[in-house]
């Protein structure tokens, strides 16, 4: 990785800074560069910063495939960069068409009756799916107010539960997956909904999952389900058929779409068919081969973002659903083939996976034993920059210590994952001080988040008073 | 493949699955085939050929509008190591998006004079949500007042956003001018809402009535901006503003409604209530400046249900967009762009005054406006659909006949006479 020391965009040489023009704004330090400079300087940025080109990138829950520059290329049109969403119908033909596609691809692939594409990321779509919740216990009459949720899950879960105004019941799991007895003990007449991601953070397929559905049933609850994990069943199993009501995929993890630095992502959000009315206005319809929006909708809960979503981005994941198709399946296949490998091969360099088991296409090691040598998760995250490997996801889940969270998705070949085992064992022989004060060569040392927190610079004028 | 199935000690690709009980096992995808990346790509084209852009269909929509985007912005978000990569948790591997992720939040505060800004929502409405949200944490109080005239779309989502918290949304009527009344006087208000330019396209310099509003409520003072506007005219700091909010549209598409930002944006003392990422200037352990997120504590991922917001995933890449195109820009750039936009709107306003339409607000505005004429909305857009150009935004819920239009650098004059030609011509046939 390249290693400038790039000034602040405000530190490199102004020009023309005369005021031109009058206007109310008295004063706007905003540097006037040429372009030149301004593309060297974001070049620079880039060349500190890695991406999924750049090499093995296996957080965990995350799942961080290669985004295909087919995608990048078909969202490079006029007729969508330059169309406006509340055009005339008749003039927006082909979004409406790939809207209305999109969601039907889905459906078949989550076995849900419905979908919206409106959602803009995972927990946005979290937070719809608790809003669908809530109305309809509110259509049918009935306070649910709580929502159960494995210590195991996602922290979105729990916290966009909250934003729909549900108290959350945390139970415990057990063996790395839900506990039953806790779960039916938690279950009341108040229960609206349990949330759960399947295979869980663990990487572990929850196969109680009939028991779990038919609990929840009987108990007039909803059974909502948290996509973040779907690459490891494509094809094999879906969330329609494991008895989940409402379910939200993050189209940025298993339908490939970049990731962004954070964003923009996409979170759908399909339904059981008893649920449909309740999804967000408007609906894309089609009527005599013309697509239209359809606003009439009196149980919906309204809108969750400005128009339809994050549209380019829905674009790329239609476009690697056409790329992939059936063979989508295939994809689950070496995702969990790949995690299954890796952990073996980890596990067999001396590293603890706790309640050792297969996995689908995740798997989590915990790094606890290296704490008798003074040695952190955090440690080996940052020795693996200097071998060239993004670390994987530390400290999550947080039912395991010292968790090391790795996914190494389809795309990666043996040989990566064979070459990342073996830094993984050269780094668990090598000595306490090289690990703890790793990284050595990336563009800066090991970054002090303690003194962010404290001094709270947050700006070019906050740097200028420190 | 095989070599991999032996170590793991699995006898098939099969056999890995077979954890999952075959009473909810299913035979594959109902996909079709895939097809190769040329068949791909040439489908989506013709699918889009259905569609009509701007260079096509001239178009006057307000709220997201066409803007230039120089190509120097597409180059650098096209960067695959800004991309590609992930949220950035690991600094030492991130120190390029890390940095230009403090360059936006110090734009942004420079725009809106506020001290700290997060890397955005998902957009203008869902920071409006979140805005409403963090107004009542701060103050404990939970009503919140918005002007009536908001965008339909803008008040869904924030009602959605309300909802658990059981926020109560208090309307508030505006005057002759189509500015908010000032001269309220409601208890218990946590935040109050005004935008600026506001849904009318109304510039409201009314600065020390809004302060004095706000202060004789004791509330938190919520200002929705437009980015381009904030470069000539004043910053809601000037006015008061505690949290200020906005759609971050600058060197990003309209791309059919999104991906844009939403941009938030507060004074220094609410920071620990803020949604959102955050990024901090700090150094290493060799004292070398560096860049890392911080006041993780307020998030999700570490507070769980007590986190103010479950934001996770963002528009960062829509942030560096907007960073590039502001660098590219620079501040006389920007002012440019500002001042084109509003003398175009103004052209076009003056034209359409000249054939019959006025203007039911006497007051100044930026690149929106409304028109009266003595057609309806709906209808003239019908006929002027039929001549190939897209009217503006039909606002009868406010006014009979009212129109709402939107002009921006990319409307030229050969562009604005064509249409208001048309538009005279639709006038005629009509009577």
């Amino acid at each position: 990785m390249a290693k400038y020391d790039e000034p602040l965009l405000n530190e490199i040489e102004k020009r023309d800074d005369d005021k031109i023009f009058e206007v109310e704004r008295e004063k706007l330090n905003i540097p006037n560069l040429n372009e030149r400079e301004v593309v060297k300087h974001f070049i620079h940025l880039s060349q500190m910063n890695y991406g999924v080109d750049t090499g093995f990138y296996p957080l965990g829950s995350c799942t961080m495939k290669y985004n295909y520059k087919l995608m990048e290329k078909v969202v490079k049109n006029d007729k969508i960069n330059y169309v406006h969403p509340l055009q005339n119908e008749k003039s927006v033909q082909g979004c409406l068409h790939i809207i209305y596609e999109l969601e039907k691809m889905l459906c078949s692939i989550t076995g849900m009756d419905a979908f919206s594409l409106q959602p803009c990321a995972g927990a946005h779509g979290e937070l719809t799916g608790m809003l669908i919740a809530k109305a309809y216990f509110e259509s049918i009459g009935e306070e649910r107010k709580e929502v159960i949720i494995p210590d195991s899950a996602h922290g979105t879960n729990p916290a966009s539960a909250k934003m729909a105004g549900f108290e959350v019941t945390e139970i415990p799991s057990k063996n790395g997956k839900v506990d039953m007895n806790a779960l039916k003990n938690a279950i009341s007449e108040k229960t609206a909904a349990f949330m759960l991601t399947n295979p869980n953070t663990l990487g572990i397929f929850e196969e109680e999952i009939i028991d779990i559905a038919e609990e929840m049933k009987k108990a007039g609850a909803i059974l909502y389900y948290d996509g973040a994990n779907m690459n490891a069943i494509l094809g094999k199993t879906n969330p329609g058929i494991m008895g989940f009501d409402i379910v939200h995929l993050n189209l940025h993890k298993t339908f490939a779409t970049p990731h962004g630095g954070g964003g923009p992502g996409a979170g759908p959000v399909g339904v059981k068919k008893y649920l449909e009315k309740f999804l967000p206005v408007p609906r894309v319809c089609k009527k005599n081969g013309d697509y239209f929006f359809d606003y009439n909708r009196p149980y919906s809960i309204g809108k969750i973002s400005n128009f339809y979503g994050n549209f380019s981005v829905l674009l790329k994941a239609y476009a690697y659903i056409l790329l992939k198709g059936r063979e989508l399946e295939k994809i689950t296949e070496r995702a969990v083939l790949n995690s299954n490998y890796l952990m073996e091969k980890l596990r067999n360099a001396g590293y603890e996976v706790p309640f050792y088991g297969r996995r689908m296409h995740e798997f989590v090691l915990s790094l606890s034993k290296l704490r008798e040598r003074g040695i952190k998760a955090i440690d080996v995250a940052k020795r693996l920059l200097d071998y060239g490997f993004h670390p994987p996801t530390i400290y999550f889940p947080l039912i395991v210590e010292e968790a090391f969270m790795i996914e190494p998705t389809e795309d990666e070949s043996k040989k990566t994952l064979d070459e990342f085992a073996d830094t993984m064992k050269k780094i668990l022989h090598e000595d306490e001080e090289i690990l703890k004060n790793s990284p050595h060569n990336m563009p800066v040392r090991r970054v002090n988040e303690v003194m962010a927190v404290r001094n709270a610079i947050l700006t070019w004028n906050d740097l200028k008073i420190h | 493949m095989d070599e991999i199935l032996d170590y793991i000690g699995v006898k098939s690709i099969e056999n890995l699955f077979s954890i999952i009980p075959e009473k909810i096992r299913i035979a594959g995808l109902n996909l079709p085939d895939g097809k190769n990346e040329r068949e791909v790509e040439m489908k989506i084209k013709k699918i889009l050929n259905m569609n009509k852009s701007f260079f096509e269909m001239p178009s006057f929509l307000p709220i997201i509008k066409p803007h230039y985007v120089p190509p120097a912005v597409d180059e650098i978000v096209g960067r695959q190591e800004f991309y590609t990569s992930y949220t950035p948790y690991q600094p030492e591997a991130s120190q390029g998006i890390l940095q230009a992720m403090f360059e936006y939040q110090s734009i942004i505060c420079e725009l809106t004079g506020m001290d700290a800004s997060n890397v955005s929502m998902y957009d203008s409405s869902t920071a409006l949500g979140e805005a409403s949200l963090m107004a009542c944490r701060i103050k404990k109080r939970n009503k919140i007042l918005i002007p009536k005239n908001v965008f339909w779309h803008k008040k869904s989502v924030l009602y959605n956003y309300a909802k658990g918290a059981n926020l109560k949304i208090v309307e508030v009527e505006y005057g002759e001018d189509g500015k908010i009344k000032t001269d309220i006087n409601e208890k218990d208000v946590a935040g109050i809402y005004i935008e600026n330019p506001n849904f009318f396209g109304i510039i409201d310099d009314r600065y020390d009535e809004i302060e004095e509003m706000k202060e004789n409520m004791d509330a938190i003072l919520i200002v929705g901006v437009d980015p381009l506007y904030l470069s000539i005219f004043n910053p809601p700091s000037y006015y008061g503003a505690d949290i200020v909010i906005g759609e971050g549209y600058l060197g990003n598409y309209m791309n059919f409604g999104g991906p844009s930002l939403g941009i938030f944006a507060c004074k220094k003392e609410f920071i620990r209530q803020m949604p959102g990422k955050i990024v901090g200037a700090t150094t290493d352990i060799n004292g070398k400046r560096a860049f890392c997120m911080t006041l993780q504590t307020r998030e999700q991922h570490i507070r769980r249900g007590k986190a103010t917001s479950n934001i996770c995933s963002n528009q960062a890449l829509c942030c560096i967009a907007f960073l590039a195109y502001v660098s590219i820009m620079g501040r006389n750039g920007l002012q440019r762009v500002a001042i084109e936009n509003m003398k175009n709107a103004k052209y076009m306003a003056d034209r359409l005054q000249k054939i019959g339409f006025r203007l039911p607000f006497n007051s100044k505005f930026f690149n929106e406006f409304v028109v009266v004429g003595n057609i309806d909305g709906k209808k003239l857009n019908e006929k002027l659909f039929e001549k190939n150009i897209q009217g503006g935004l039909p606002v009868n819920e406010y006014l009979k006949n009212g129109i709402l239009f939107g002009v921006t650098e990319m409307h030229s004059k050969e562009i604005i006479d064509y249409a208001v030609e048309k538009i005279k011509d639709v006038m005629e046939e009509i009577q």
